[in-house]
């Protein structure tokens, strides 16, 4: 028997049983369309935040209080000492470091904003001028904070866009005055749209300078030192020096942690990669049920043609030709059907992005090519029993199941 | 040349056993044209399909053409049946998704021919029997007569030796009956061993020779018209 022939058979009885080949490859497609669509939004997840990290600059290093590693027990656990804070004079004193560019510190508060009669609860953010470059923000208007020392307590603020049009709805901010607090502060420039980060929401934000904000919260401590590094190649040596020296400020005590964006963003994509694959994984289930249904439907189209696998075995047709007919039907259900799938998990994501659009979409490569192969394999699988089952009718008996 | 030999069929239903054959001898020489009669479940059509290779004997010794058929496997014996017998039913048995032409095409399919050796030995096999105008029918629009005669080209387009029909005419009116028959004979006058199983003395009675079974075995084989013991 010549393949083509076969292709042609198997085709043939596809087309005119088209009630049951429709549900078949439906229950395929939405097979591979669920692994299409829900790998493409565990990627889209980890490509946005991979993004958003990115955003960031990759030069940069934060400092945050306390120590994360969790190896053993750190002298002093039991005492019920706190880490000791972080100080603008240890952040200073970071500067001095071969291979920092810049460095800003953050004091991170949330207290009411008013301008006349409207107030928002919004975070205020206690910072210096280089936080502009560190975070990669630009200016709308006017001015961001000025350079100087740390310690300047200036009472001048700078506002994101959306605090913006909601304190000053008609008329300009720049060079009115705003309430924070129980302070008055003057509005010196309103931030760009631009610039996404992780965390807060940059148009959401008031920044003022950093000694002004530890006086508004009455602290002393800061929330986070960001370090921009001169370069990437930097950032190793970087890193340890910024350790040796807060370790030597705090009394040889190592309580501080040092994040670089690489460390984070490998994290990040490692969390995200596994989420991908368990969601792969659970779309895959719906292969298996597919392939399943597949099975079925082929048990009861070999009983309901009994008779012609009789016939055929009377015409001098051999079991394995039989099997091969019942199989290339069931493979080449799959075979459409992945490919529907295909189209509708392509369709759908489409659909998605388009109300998401900043959600980069789009399965990976591995996750496509593994959905179509498990759809056809489950079609050999499943379609190899009942192929068989045909293959073994007694043709005597076949024969006399009349039609 | 068909020759049986002491042939046995036994089936076990539950605790019973059958003899659907008991100790059969019969020769049927090529060219013969034989009906087959008797009583439902007097064995002529498990007869009817040891002789066409879909059943084997429970005992016994079946040569085909002086070859016997015992030892061969179930590919073997799908060969055979391809190359040598010609199966008509009574219920047509055509596969209800292919035209007609595909259906006389479908013997020749399975055994590999090439497609132009196969659209030719199809055409002239419809041809022969005056259906080439419906060819590209399936068999829902073709009358029972139709459908028979493209069973019969079906059944005789891998030029086989023997020509089995199970109550060929059984589904169908007088005319198409006759024309069927006719169609049978034709091919039986041209060199073909035609075996036909009935219920119906008319048809029994065109056939040269006769054989009459009960319980499974032949209690009449005559040239005349067979009658009662």
């Amino acid at each position: 028997m010549r393949f083509g022939d076969l292709l042609h058979l198997a085709t043939e009885s596809l087309v005119r049983a088209r009630l049951r080949s429709i549900m078949m490859r439906l229950a395929m497609a939405i097979g591979v369309a669920a692994v299409v669509v829900l790998t493409s939004l565990g990627e889209g997840a980890r490509r946005y935040v991979t993004g958003e990290f990115q955003a960031l600059g990759t030069e940069l290093l934060i400092v945050l209080p306390g120590r994360s590693e969790t190896t053993g027990v750190q002298p002093g656990m039991f005492a019920g000492e706190t880490p000791r804070d972080l100080t603008l004079d240890d952040a200073r004193s970071l500067l001095r470091i071969p291979g920092v560019a810049r460095i800003a510190p953050l004091v991170i508060g949330s207290v009411p904003v008013a301008a006349g009669e409207l107030t928002r609860e919004v975070p205020v953010v206690g910072s210096n001028s280089d936080f502009l470059a560190v975070r990669n923000l630009s200016m709308a208007q006017g001015s961001f904070l000025p350079p100087g020392e740390l310690d300047r307590d200036l009472a001048v603020c700078v506002l994101g866009s959306k605090v913006r049009s909601e304190l000053f709805p008609r008329g300009p901010a720049v060079g009115a005055t705003v309430r924070i607090g129980d302070r008055r502060f003057r509005v010196i420039g309103v931030l760009a749209d631009t610039g996404r980060a992780i965390g807060f929401d940059l148009q959401e934000l008031v920044i003022i300078p950093v000694s002004s904000a530890q006086q508004l919260f009455n602290t002393q401590s800061l929330f986070r030192i960001m370090i921009q590094a001169t370069s990437r190649e930097a950032m190793p040596r970087v890193r340890e020096a910024v350790r040796a020296m807060l370790k030597e400020r705090h009394q040889g005590e190592e309580d501080v942690t040092v994040i670089t964006q690489d460390a984070v963003l490998a994290t990040f994509n490692r969390i995200f990669t596994a989420l991908t694959l368990t969601l792969a994984g659970i779309a895959s289930i719906s292969l298996a049920v597919a392939g399943i249904l597949i099975m079925n439907v082929m048990l009861v189209a070999v009983s309901q043609r009994t008779a012609e696998v009789g016939l055929m075995k009377a015409l001098g047709a051999r079991g394995r030709q039989i099997t091969a007919i019942f199989l290339t039907e069931a493979v080449l259900l799959s075979i459409v059907g992945a490919l529907g799938g295909l189209v509708i998990g392509f369709v759908a994501d489409a659909i998605v992005s388009r109300f998401y659009p900043t959600l980069p979409l789009g399965p990976p490569p591995w996750a496509v090519v593994l959905a179509v192969l498990i759809a056809v394999a489950s079609g050999v699988v499943f379609g190899l029993l009942p192929a068989r089952r045909a293959a073994r009718l007694d043709p005597v008996v076949a024969l006399a199941g009349r039609r | 040349m068909i020759e049986l030999k002491d042939l046995s069929r036994r089936f076990q239903v539950g605790e019973q056993l059958v003899k659907a054959l008991d100790a059969v001898d019969l020769a049927i020489g090529d060219g013969e044209y034989v009906s087959i009669m008797g009583p439902s479940g007097s064995g002529k059509s498990t007869l009817l399909n040891i002789i066409g290779l879909l059943d084997r004997p429970t005992s016994g010794e079946y040569l085909l053409d002086g070859r016997g058929t015992t030892s061969l496997d179930d590919d073997e014996l799908a060969h055979v049946r391809a190359r040598k017998i010609g199966f008509i039913f009574q219920s047509f048995h055509l596969v209800p998704r292919l035209t007609a032409f595909e259906n006389v095409e479908l013997p020749m399919v399975l055994a590999g021919t090439a497609p132009a050796e196969r659209r030719r030995r199809a055409d002239a096999m419809l041809a022969s029997l005056n259906l080439t105008d419906r060819a590209e029918h399936r068999p829902d629009q073709l009358s029972g007569g139709q459908r028979q005669r493209v069973a019969i080209a079906r059944a005789m387009v891998m030029e086989p030796t023997v020509l089995l029909a199970d109550e060929p005419t059984g589904n169908l009116d007088h005319v198409s009956g006759a024309d069927v028959l006719a169609a049978l004979e034709g091919l039986n006058s041209r060199g073909i061993t035609l075996l036909v199983v009935t219920h119906d003395d008319e048809v029994a009675a065109r056939a040269r020779r006769h054989v009459r079974m009960r319980d499974g075995r032949i209690v009449a084989d005559g040239s005349s018209p067979g009658q009662p013991p």
